[in-house]
């Protein structure tokens, strides 16, 4: 990332004494050729989702293609994701709820590794795009939704009367309910695609500074500690994209809420 | 189709490089992002999950397996113990019965041996006794004739002529006297 920045400089310099452009990251331009993107265009959105797919399929196919009863290092791997994401989905949303395991294992490993790839300087991250997040987000909230009306029928909708509360209160309540309900799709998406936008914009914002070179060993070093920040980001925004959609799925499989 | 592309561009621009509020590029972002999660959902179901799972269960149930055999050998290994140390208990009850019998019957045969060495004893004290009368009283029957062929000797040296029978009672009565 930190070269990329300079290539703005040499490019448009309008009197400026350097040019960032942070945004120039998330850019969508076709794979081969110039032109418009449509939407079955192979661009490079369709390259990283690619690479996310090898490198999940690296990962989980081909670490354990053994199947060894004493695992390697990559079969532990892919054992210790199956076991945490499995684990996960069985605590939160009860014994029910497991059989929806590989979709959500989809969308953590989805999640985890277009985040983590995204790191990679130059690369493109895919989930800093609101129209990813938000259609992954929507497609848990409907899910859930349609799940949770399928399986309980007009009973799913007693999550938003809450029988616990006093009774004068409870239309109040129900109605901060609903509308907390319908949030959720968005605080779900924004998040995760909030930090891994802004994260990526700081990262560049520092890193075109380290074209003065007065700062630029201050630089240098703040950018490696940010990058650190942003591993971090990158997991702990999988972990907490996964572990909401476990708590939403509750709502619609387990036996009580809240 | 240019005037599209200068849009887009100007748009993309005038957003200040803000991609992700360029909404004519959502379809193209959420076809590529379907594709790549079913993809994934196909990859994961298909191949992986199964494959794991099944590892996963393999390895608990050798776990499970192992557990169990070690608690089998391990009463095994407390039968044999309880074996060896019963059989010790009985050879060892069993060598003091031999040592008992063996003294009993030692002790049997040394009655035997005292007894017959008794009876023999008794015999032969026996034997003798009679073998002394005998003597004794052969002894006694030479002395008797010795002294009446003495005393025959006796008289017929004194000049006397000595009848037999005479001297025989003589010898007789003096004998017994």
């Amino acid at each position: 990332m930190a070269g990329e920045a300079v290539v703005p400089l040499t490019e448009d310099v309008d009197g400026q004494m350097f040019h960032i452009d942070p945004m120039h990251q998330f850019q969508i331009h076709p794979l081969f050729g110039e032109g418009e993107v449509h939407w079955y265009t192979v661009s490079n959105v369709t390259l990283w989702l690619a690479i996310t797919v090898l490198v999940i399929a690296a990962i989980l196919i081909f670490g354990t293609r053994r199947r060894a009863m004493i695992p390697s290092r990559s079969q532990s791997v892919a054992e210790l994701i199956y076991g945490f994401i499995h684990n996960m989905v069985e605590e939160v949303t009860g014994h029910d709820g497991v059989k929806y395991f590989p979709y959500v294992l989809t969308l953590f490993l989805f999640v985890l590794f277009a985040n983590v790839l995204g790191l990679i300087p130059t690369s493109f991250t895919t989930t800093s795009h609101f129209a990813v997040t938000v259609t992954l987000a929507l497609m848990v909230f409907l899910g859930v939704t349609l799940l949770g009306l399928y399986r309980k029928g007009l009973g799913f909708l007693s999550m938003f009367w809450v029988s616990s509360a006093p009774l004068a209160i409870r239309p109040i309540l129900a109605i901060i309910e609903v509308i907390s309900y319908f949030v959720r799709p968005v605080s779900h998406s924004i998040r995760l695609g909030g930090n891994m936008m802004a994260g990526h914009a700081v990262m560049k914002v520092i890193a075109g500074f380290a074209t003065m070179a007065v700062v630029s060993p201050v630089v240098v070093g703040s950018i490696a500690l940010i990058y650190g920040l942003e591993t971090l980001v990158a997991v702990v925004q999988a972990y907490v994209f996964t572990i909401l959609t476990c708590v939403y799925l509750r709502d619609a499989v387990g036996d009580n809420h809240h | 189709m240019a005037t599209e592309a200068t849009e887009a561009a100007g748009h993309a621009a005038e957003a200040s490089g803000m991609p992700q509020l360029d909404f004519a590029l959502w379809p193209h972002q959420i076809f590529w992002l379907l594709v790549t999660l079913v993809a994934i959902y196909l990859l994961l179901t298909r191949i992986a999950l199964p494959r794991i799972s099944s590892v996963l269960a393999d390895r608990k149930g050798a776990i499970t397996n192992d557990i169990a055999a070690a608690e089998e050998l391990k009463q095994k290994a407390l039968r044999a113990e309880k074996a060896y140390n019963d059989a010790l208990a009985q050879a060892r009850a069993e060598a003091a019965k031999i040592v008992a019998e063996a003294r009993a019957e030692i002790q049997k045969d040394l009655d035997a041996a005292t007894a017959r060495a008794d009876s023999e004893i008794a015999a032969k004290a026996t034997q003798s006794e009679g073998r002394i009368a005998e003597i004794r009283d052969g002894a006694l029957e030479a002395v008797t004739e010795v002294a009446k062929d003495t005393a025959k000797e006796i008289v017929a040296a004194l000049g006397g002529k000595a009848d037999a029978r005479s001297v025989t009672a003589a010898v007789n009565a003096r004998l017994k006297g």
